[in-house]
C-alpha cells in the first residue's frame, strides 16, 4: 500500500512573531540535566529573572524544590562583563550549598555580551588552587540557539567532557536517555538491572526531582547520576543513546573521544521501538528478556487488539518535541491512528526524516511543522478537525479551542497532577499512554452521548 | 545549621533583640537564589492584566514563554493579554538588529487582533543590541493612531521594582489621553490585578456604597479606562510597592489625592472602604458603608470563628513579592489567632520594614529578599506551622511538612474583601488541620524536638 508520506509545511505561516511558543529557552533544559548528577546546583549566568523564571517553570511541574542559582547581572556587569558576578555567585553557592558540583548554563544576555565563561573559571580555578573545589561545569546555551531540548543535551554533553575518563574498557554500559520523565527513569534502571547489566544512566533526576518528603531541609537533594559513574562513562564498554541530540551529544563526544561504541536509537515509544531498545540490550548482556518485560509486551498487544477499534482512524494533532513527537507519531500509527499534524518548537533538521515511521499506515499525509508556535498550530489545526490532541499541558488551549480532549505527556505538566509519574517509554509506558488515549475517546463519546450508555 | 551568606546577613532582623534597620532595595546577591525575577517581571505583572493591549516582548523567546497565561488575572471581555507574543530574536539578529522584525511583528500583530494599546517590553538582549524600541514604537503609533509605548525592562537594569517603575511611566504616557468630564464620587483603584476576580469584589463594594470606580489598574483593565483615569478625584493604591509611583505622578500632573489601602482581611478591607467615605464626605455615604462593612462581617464571621478554634496559637511564616500586602497578613493571621513569627518580602523598603517591626511580635523574624535555604531555616528554627507564599515557595514548606497558602498569582479563589478573607480563612484552616501532616517524617522530628525542649 502506497502511503501519503511527510508533508512539511511552514511552522508560522503568516506571522514572524511567536505567538504561544511551544518550547522555552535551552538553560533550561540545561539546569534540568544538571540536577541528574549527583550534587550538582545549576546557576544560570544572567539576569536574576531567567533563573527565577525557570525555577518557577520546573517547580510546577516536579512539585519539588528547585534551587537554581543565578549570577544576577546588574547594568554594570552587562558593559563590563559578567566574570566579577560569576565568581562571587560560585562563591556563595559553594558556601551555601556545599555541592558536589556546580553546573553553570549561559543565558542569551552573557552570550551576547561575549563573556568567555571558560577564561573566567581558568582564573577562578588558578586563583583557588590547593583548596577543594566542586566540579564546575559550563553549557553554552544561549536562548537563541534552540529550545529546552538543545540545552538538556548541551549540558549533559558538557559534564561528560567535564568529567569522563578514559582507561581499561569496564564492563558498564551509558545509557543516555534524554529528557524523560521520574518514572521513565526508575523504569530504564529496572530494566537494566532486570537485563543484569550494569549501567550508567545519565542524567538521573529521579531520585533529586522526585523525591521523598525530608526528615530535614536537603540542601542538595540526594540522588542523581554518581560522579565516580560519569567520570567512569569513558571506560564503559559501549553507550545506547535515546534521544536524537544533534550530532554534537554526550555519546557522540564517548565514541571520539575515548573510543565508546555507540547505538543510537530513537526513544522506545510503542511496540516496535521498545523491541529495538530490549534486542539491543539483549546483544549487549547476553541471555534474553527476562519473563516479566516479554510477558509486558504480551499484555501491551493484547491491549491493542482489545482496544483497537476505539482509536482506528483516529485523527490527531501531536505538539512535543523532537524526541517525543517522533516516538508518539510512530506510535499512533503503529496503533492504527492517524498523526495528521505533528508540531514542534524544534528546528532540527532530521525531523522529516526521522517521521516517516509514522506515514507507513495513513492514508493521510503526516503534516510537519517544525519552528512552530501554538497559535500556528491551532490555525493549521481547525480545518483538519483531529479527534484529540497529543502535548503537554501548553496544548491545552489549543486542545480547548479544538473542542477535543488532551491527552497530558511529556513536559511541562502545569495543570494536572503527577506530571513526573507519567510514564512514556517502553511497554509499560505504551501500556499507560495507551489506556489514557482509549479513555479520553471513550469519555468524550460517552459525555457528548444525547442518552449516555453505561458499557463499552 | 543553615548558614546565611556574609552578603546578606543585614536584611535579616528578629524583632526585640535587634534594633538597627533592615538592609533593603539593592540588587540580589549573585549566587544566593533569590525568589525574586528582574526587572521585566516587574513590568509584565503590572500591565499583564490590560486585556485589550497588546503585550509583545521583544527579545529571544524564553521571557514571552516563561510568561505565558502566568496570572490569574481575569477578564470580563477580551482576553488578548493572554496571549504570549514575541519578537524571537535569533542569532542573526543579534548580529544584525532587531528593529524590522520588530516592527514587522508588531504590525502583523496589530492587523490580526487589533488592540487598542501595545506594549512593546523590551529585555535584556534588545537594548544591548541597540535597538531604538522607542521609534520603532513611535514610528508604529503614527500609523496606528493608538498608544504604542516601548516599556524599558531588561533584566539586569535593576530590581524588580525598576519594572515597576516602567510599567508605571507608559501608564502615565496613556492617562489623560482622552478628554473626559470628572465624574462625581469617583476613584481608580491602583494595583488590584483581579486575581480570580479580586477586583470585581471591590468594584462591588464600592457600587454598593456609592462611588464609581473609573478604572481599576489594571485589574480587569481597559485601555479606554486607563486614558480616562484622570478624571477621578480620588487614586487607590492597593499594592503600594508597584503603583506608588503613578499615584504619585498622577498628583503632581493633576492635583489627584491618592491613599494607601489593602483588600486582604477584615479590618483592611473595612478601612478601604471607610477611607472612601470619609474622603467624600457625607452622613449617608457613611452610612452605606456602615451597613455594607457590618452586613459583610456578619456573613463570614462565623466561619473565622470555626477556623480560628483550629488555628489559635498556630505559628506562620509569611514571604511574599510586596511588603503591603504583609502588613495585611500579619493582622489577618491575628484574626485567626495565629501568630506571625517570619515575615518578609521582595520588594520592600526602609519604611515597610520598620512599620512591620512595629506591627510584629517581639521574636519575629523579619527578612528581606530570601532565598530557599534561609527560607527554610526560619521555618524550622521558628517551628511554624504554615507557610504563605508562591509557588516557588510551596514546595520548601510541603518538603518541611509545613501546610502552606498560595497567596500568588496562580490563585483561583479570591482571597480579598471579606469573602477573601473567609477563602483565606478556609484554605489556612484546611491545610494546617490535614491529617497529612501526621505522616511527614518532619512533622515528627519537629514534635521530637518540641519535647525535649
Amino acid at each position: 500500500m502506497k502511503t501519503a508520506g511527510i508533508v512539511e509545511r511552514a511552522g508560522r505561516p503568516d506571522f514572524v512573531a511567536i505567538r504561544n511558543a511551544c518550547g522555552v529557552c535551552a538553560p533550561l533544559g540545561a539546569c534540568l540535566a544538571f540536577r541528574g548528577l549527583e550534587g550538582c546546583v545549576p546557576l544560570v549566568h544572567g539576569s536574576q529573572g531567567c533563573a527565577t523564571y525557570m525555577r518557577r517553570y520546573l517547580i510546577s511541574h516536579f512539585r519539588e524544590p528547585v534551587d537554581v542559582a543565578s549570577s544576577s547581572f546588574t547594568e554594570a556587569t552587562a558593559i563590563f562583563g559578567g566574570g566579577e558576578n560569576l565568581k562571587t555567585a560560585l562563591d556563595n553557592v559553594a558556601r551555601q550549598y556545599e555541592p558536589r558540583a556546580i553546573g553553570i548554563a549561559t543565558s542569551c544576555l552573557a552570550e551576547t555580551i561575549g563573556d568567555d565563561v571558560g577564561l573566567y573559571l581558568e582564573q577562578y580555578r588558578r586563583k583557588r588552587v590547593g583548596r577543594s573545589l566542586p566540579e564546575i561545569i559550563h553549557a553554552s546555551t544561549p536562548a537563541y540557539a534552540g529550545t529546552q531540548a538543545e540545552g538538556f543535551a548541551a549540558a549533559t554533553r558538557a559534564m561528560v567532557a567535564r568529567l569522563a575518563e578514559g582507561g581499561a574498557v569496564s564492563d558498564s554500559v551509558n545509557l543516555l536517555p534524554g529528557m524523560i520523565s521520574p518514572a521513565d527513569l526508575r523504569y530504564l534502571a529496572e530494566i537494566m538491572s532486570d537485563l543484569g547489566l550494569a549501567v550508567t544512566l545519565f542524567p538521573d533526576y529521579s531520585d533529586t526531582l522526585d523525591g521523598a518528603s525530608w526528615s530535614e531541609y536537603e540542601r542538595v537533594p540526594e540522588g542523581g547520576t554518581p560522579l565516580a559513574s560519569v567520570r567512569g562513562m569513558g571506560r564503559s564498554r559501549a553507550t545506547i543513546e535515546l534521544t536524537h541530540g544533534g550530532a554534537e551529544t554526550a555519546g557522540a563526544l564517548l565514541e571520539t573521544r575515548f573510543r565508546v561504541p555507540r547505538v543510537r536509537l530513537d526513544a522506545p515509544i510503542g511496540v516496535r521501538a521498545s523491541d529495538a531498545f530490549f534486542d539491543n540490550l539483549v546483544r549487549l548482556a547476553g541471555g534474553e528478556v527476562a519473563g516479566r518485560h516479554r510477558r509486558e509486551r504480551g499484555r501491551l498487544v493484547d491491549a491493542l487488539i482489545d482496544g483497537h477499534k476505539y482509536v482506528s482512524g483516529k485523527r490527531a494533532l501531536i505538539v512535543a518535541d523532537h524526541d517525543l513527537l517522533v516516538g508518539l507519531s510512530t506510535f499512533l500509527d503503529e496503533i492504527g491512528m492517524a498523526p495528521v499534524l505533528c508540531a514542534s518548537a524544534a528546528r532540527t533538521p532530521a525531523l522529516a526524516e526521522a517521521l516517516q515511521a509514522a506515514a507507513r499506515h495513513s492514508r493521510e499525509p503526516v503534516q510537519l511543522m517544525a519552528d512552530s508556535d501554538f497559535e500556528s498550530v491551532f490555525e493549521a489545526a481547525q480545518p483538519l478537525a483531529p479527534d484529540l490532541v497529543l502535548g503537554s499541558s501548553k496544548a491545552h488551549t489549543v486542545a480547548r479551542r479544538l473542542g477535543v480532549p488532551l491527552v497530558r505527556l511529556g513536559f511541562p505538566i502545569h495543570d494536572r497532577f503527577g506530571g513526573q509519574r507519567l510514564l512514556h517509554l517502553g511497554y509499560r509506558g505504551a501500556q499507560q499512554m495507551y489506556d489514557r488515549i482509549v479513555n479520553a475517546l471513550l469519555e468524550r463519546q460517552q459525555e457528548s452521548s444525547p442518552v449516555g450508555f453505561s458499557y463499552q | 545549621m543553615i548558614e546565611i551568606l556574609d552578603a546578606r546577613k543585614a536584611q535579616v532582623l528578629r524583632t526585640g533583640s535587634d534594633s538597627q534597620a533592615l538592609v533593603c532595595d539593592r540588587a540580589s546577591v549573585a549566587g544566593s537564589v533569590s525568589q525574586r525575577a528582574c526587572v521585566f517581571c516587574g513590568a509584565r505583572v503590572v500591565l499583564y492584566p490590560i486585556a485589550d493591549a497588546l503585550h509583545l516582548v521583544h527579545g529571544p523567546v524564553g521571557c514571552a514563554a516563561y510568561t505565558w497565561d502566568i496570572r490569574g488575572a481575569l477578564s470580563s471581555g477580551p482576553e488578548l493579554h493572554r496571549l504570549s507574543f514575541s519578537t524571537d530574536l535569533r542569532e542573526q539578529d543579534v548580529v544584525h538588529g532587531g528593529e524590522r522584525k520588530l516592527e514587522r511583528a508588531l504590525r502583523e500583530l496589530i492587523t490580526r487582533y487589533k488592540p487598542n494599546a501595545a506594549f512593546v517590553y523590551a529585555t535584556c538582549i534588545a537594548g544591548l543590541i541597540g535597538d531604538d524600541v522607542d521609534a520603532v514604537c513611535r514610528h508604529v503609533a503614527a500609523d496606528v493612531g493608538f498608544p504604542v509605548l516601548a516599556v524599558h525592562s531588561a533584566g539586569f537594569g535593576g530590581t524588580k521594582k525598576d519594572g515597576y517603575a516602567a510599567a508605571c511611566a507608559a501608564l502615565e504616557k496613556i492617562v489623560g489621553s482622552v478628554e473626559a468630564p470628572t465624574a462625581p464620587l469617583s476613584i481608580n483603584v491602583l494595583g488590584d490585578f483581579n486575581v480570580a476576580g479580586e477586583s470585581w469584589i471591590v468594584k462591588d463594594y464600592y457600587r454598593r456604597m456609592g462611588v464609581n470606580v473609573v478604572a481599576c489598574l489594571t485589574g480587569d483593565g481597559r485601555v479606554a479606562e486607563v486614558q480616562r483615569a484622570h478624571t477621578a478625584q480620588l487614586n487607590l493604591v492597593q499594592c503600594s510597592g508597584s503603583m506608588t509611583p503613578l499615584a504619585k505622578r498622577l498628583e503632581e500632573r493633576y492635583g489627584t489625592p491618592w491613599k494607601r489601602v489593602s483588600y486582604f482581611g477584615l479590618e483592611d478591607t473595612a478601612a478601604a472602604l471607610y477611607e472612601v467615605a470619609r474622603f467624600f464626605g457625607g452622613d449617608e455615604l457613611l452610612a452605606r458603608t456602615a451597613e455594607l462593612v457590618r452586613g459583610e462581617t456578619e456573613a463570614v464571621l462565623p466561619e473565622i470563628e470555626r477556623c480560628r478554634a483550629g488555628l489559635t496559637d498556630r505559628r506562620a511564616a509569611v514571604y511574599v513579592g510586596g511588603a503591603f500586602k504583609a502588613f495585611s497578613l500579619v493582622r489577618a493571621l491575628r484574626r485567626l489567632g495565629m501568630v506571625t513569627a517570619v515575615v518578609g518580602s521582595q520588594t520592600g523598603n526602609r519604611d515597610d520594614y520598620e512599620h512591620l517591626r512595629s506591627i510584629c511580635d517581639e521574636g519575629t523574624i523579619i527578612v528581606d529578599d530570601t532565598n530557599p535555604l534561609e527560607l527554610a531555616r526560619f521555618c524550622l528554627e521558628q517551628d511554624v506551622d504554615l507557610l504563605i507564599g508562591g509557588v516557588k515557595e510551596r514546595p520548601i514548606a510541603y518538603k518541611l511538612g509545613i501546610a502552606f497558602c498560595d497567596h500568588n498569582h496562580e490563585r483561583k479563589r479570591p482571597l480579598a474583601g471579606f469573602v477573601g478573607m473567609g477563602n483565606f480563612c478556609r484554605e489556612v484552616y484546611a491545610s494546617v488541620l490535614s491529617p497529612v501532616w501526621d505522616l511527614a517524617p518532619a512533622r515528627a522530628g519537629r514534635a521530637a524536638a518540641r519535647a525535649t525542649q
